[in-house]
């Protein structure tokens, strides 16, 4: 393994930037993950194991097509919201960049 | 004039459509990265509906709506999953696939694992997923043109594969974007007219139409199957589980994020997929629900037992034979677009990624991978309709959820520990790929899809494969294929070869360090490059 270049990796991994960039997304994404997972195998788990979905919600529509159509919401709704943030993410990646760049400037 | 004649003439102009885009393309498809992902020149929109085109297949269009025609919300299942489905392809791989990768999938995990095993491993489950989509897209392809055009199987299924052979070998991935965009636009606008004119005649009440649809087939239609015992409840559940998981590994729709210039790119082709996706998956029940109004569900059960037909059958009782015609066309463009789409992503893994990395350990020269490339893609092309004239009246419909298993269960786990598990190895993600390839394709060969059953009646029914009793009574393998796959990976890292640092030491594992701060960023291998660019005016000589 190339030490130097070694170096110069951790210099962007450990720069403060970079380090709220990786915080950050950490906590965008794992929370969503688990959210989006659960509520998506809700749906044949309760369909499977209950009969809460078989009930009318509006008129002729069931709570089985009530739970299916919020499904695509919530898919709209974390999909922007993920690319918003992730748009914003690109700035810190950019100022990351520099201060590795400093450091390692100062280094040598 | 007939309706077959109507059908033809429609055929025959969307095939000079999708000829002429592909001699245009053809003047562009100049090089390798040309071939493999359009030069990474596709902008935000254009790739936002090529990965829409890619996404909604034949079995999303004709299948889903036949299916919600004849068994109501379990149908509606599928869209659901597929939707769903898209978010971890955009909020766990999209990204570091595409800061990692550069033609294939096995690029990205090659990225990490500088051995051939890893990229023989990657691109072995690449072909195999590609192959099994390929041939039940050509099979069902095949039974449909027969049935719209009346053309016999062998003929559709050949005149689909030279098609595509032509797209791909002239024109490479600038012509299958290019096709996929067309299709994703007719069928768009196909699906969205269908949509109207069911509504019209429902005075645009979504829910007055749920409501007919429970006067005419009853209350059924509209909640999930009731359960049939606990195998079939965690059989929908291990159909689910493939779905959810594996549309990420599935190696068509990922290299689409290497056809754009940079993230922002990508991202903003997602916002247009997402919601193209999703819309079209919004209108599956109305299209579903409008055929059992329009059609009745005898009728579409007499035309194709797995309801195919079902959306052809209600433009043509909405809208005669023209409306028919259309639609039809439409179907077919969407089957050759997406057969297209897969010879690109198996070609690709076997030319760059056997040919060029391992047979020839990189050192092909450009116009040797670009001719690679092209001859490859005959080859992927015959193999699948060869395979697929054998497979003539086979019920093979069960390879597509063949496929999504295999992605997820070989695919999946390797992709995410690669980015995320420091410890991972070379052996372990050698052993994940494979047990998660080799466990879903036995557990699909000894369940119900393959062996149909060893009765009289059983063997004489039509599509049956094996008549010999199934061992396992579970369709759908991921349930048990995805935590071995993932079993795999762990137990391999643990237990077999170095640690991951002696590997980085002996240079057949990069530093994850890199790995991890580039799978993050999109930041190019070359850092020394990276900080000066970066560095501050004042210090820097340019």
């Amino acid at each position: 393994m190339d030490s130097h270049r070694h170096e110069e990796w951790v210099a962007v991994e450990r720069s403060p930037s970079f380090q709220e960039y990786a915080r950050k997304r950490k906590a965008f994404l794992i929370p969503a993950t688990i959210f989006f997972m659960v509520f998506f195998f809700g749906l044949p788990v309760l369909a499977a194991f209950t009969t809460v979905l078989e009930a009318r919600a509006i008129g002729p529509l069931t709570w089985a097509y009530v739970y299916g159509f919020a499904q695509f919401a919530m898919t709209w709704i974390l999909m922007h919201l993920y690319v918003n943030r992730a748009n914003k993410w690109d700035r810190l990646v950019e100022r990351a960049r520099r201060e590795a760049a400093e450091e390692e400037g100062l280094a040598r | 004039m007939s309706d077959q004649t109507v059908s033809i003439i429609f055929f025959v102009l969307i095939i000079a459509l999708t000829l002429i885009v592909t001699a245009w393309a053809s003047r562009h498809n100049k090089s390798t990265s040309d071939h493999y992902v359009a030069g990474g020149k596709i902008k935000g929109w254009q790739n936002g509906l090529a990965i829409s085109g890619d996404y909604l297949s034949a079995a999303s269009f004709l299948g889903i709506a036949g299916s919600i025609a004849l068994t109501g919300f379990s149908g509606f299942y599928l869209s659901i999953g597929f939707l769903v489905a898209y978010l971890v392809v955009l909020l766990l791989v999209a990204e570091p696939l595409r800061n990692l990768g550069k033609y294939t999938l096995a690029d990205m995990l090659a990225a990490r694992f500088n051995t051939s095993g890893v990229r023989s491993a990657a691109a072995l489950s690449t072909i195999a997923i590609s192959m099994f989509y390929m041939i039940a897209q050509l099979n069902g392809a095949g039974a449909l043109i027969g049935l719209l055009l009346g053309f016999p199987y062998w003929l559709s299924v050949i005149l689909i594969g030279i098609l595509m052979t032509i797209y791909i070998v002239a024109g490479g991935m600038i012509a299958t974007t290019w096709i996929q965009i067309i299709k994703a636009v007719l069928l768009i606008a196909g699906a969205l007219g269908l949509s109207i004119v069911v509504l019209a005649n429902y005075s645009f009440n979504p829910l007055a139409l749920f409501g007919a649809v429970e006067n005419e087939i009853g209350y059924q239609a509209l909640v999930p199957p009731e359960s049939a015992g606990l195998v079939s409840s965690l059989d929908v559940i291990s159909l689910n589980i493939a779905l959810v998981l594996g549309t990420a590994g599935l190696p068509h729709i990922l290299i689409r994020f290497l056809t754009v210039p940079d993230a922002q790119t990508a991202r903003s082709s997602i916002i247009t997929a997402t919601w193209i996706i999703g819309l079209f998956y919004l209108l599956t029940p109305i299209l579903g629900y409008g055929a059992v109004l329009f059609v009745g569900q005898d009728e579409i059960k007499a035309a194709n037992p797995a309801g195919n037909l079902a959306a052809p059958q209600l433009a043509s009782a909405l809208g005669g034979p023209i409306f028919f015609a259309f639609i039809s066309a439409v179907a077919f463009a969407t089957i050759v677009a997406v057969v297209a789409g897969l010879v690109v992503a198996a070609s690709s893994a076997f030319a760059h990624d056997f040919y060029t990395n391992v047979l020839r350990h990189g050192e092909a020269t450009e116009r040797e991978q670009f001719r690679a490339a092209r001859y490859t893609a005959i080859g992927i092309s015959v193999a699948a309709i060869v395979l697929a004239l054998f497979a003539q009246g086979l019920n093979v419909a069960f390879l597509v959820a063949l496929a999504f298993a295999v992605a997820a269960s070989a695919n999946v786990p390797t992709i995410l520990l690669t980015i995320f598990w420091r410890k991972f190895n070379t052996i372990g993600a050698i052993a994940g790929i494979l047990v998660g390839l080799v466990s879903a394709i036995v557990l699909v060969l000894i369940s119900p899809s393959v062996l149909t059953g060893s009765s009289a009646e059983a063997a004489a029914a039509p599509g049956a494969i094996i008549p010999v009793e199934p061992l396992s009574p579970f369709k759908n393998p991921a349930l048990f294929s995805v935590p071995l796959g993932l079993l795999a990976c762990v137990i391999g890292t643990l237990l077999g070869g170095r640690g991951a640092e002696r590997e980085q030491e002996q240079g057949i594992q990069t530093d994850y360090d890199e790995i991890y701060v580039r799978s993050l960023t999109g930041l190019s291998p070359d850092i020394e490059e990276e900080l000066q660019e970066a560095s501050p005016p004042q210090e820097s000589s340019r």
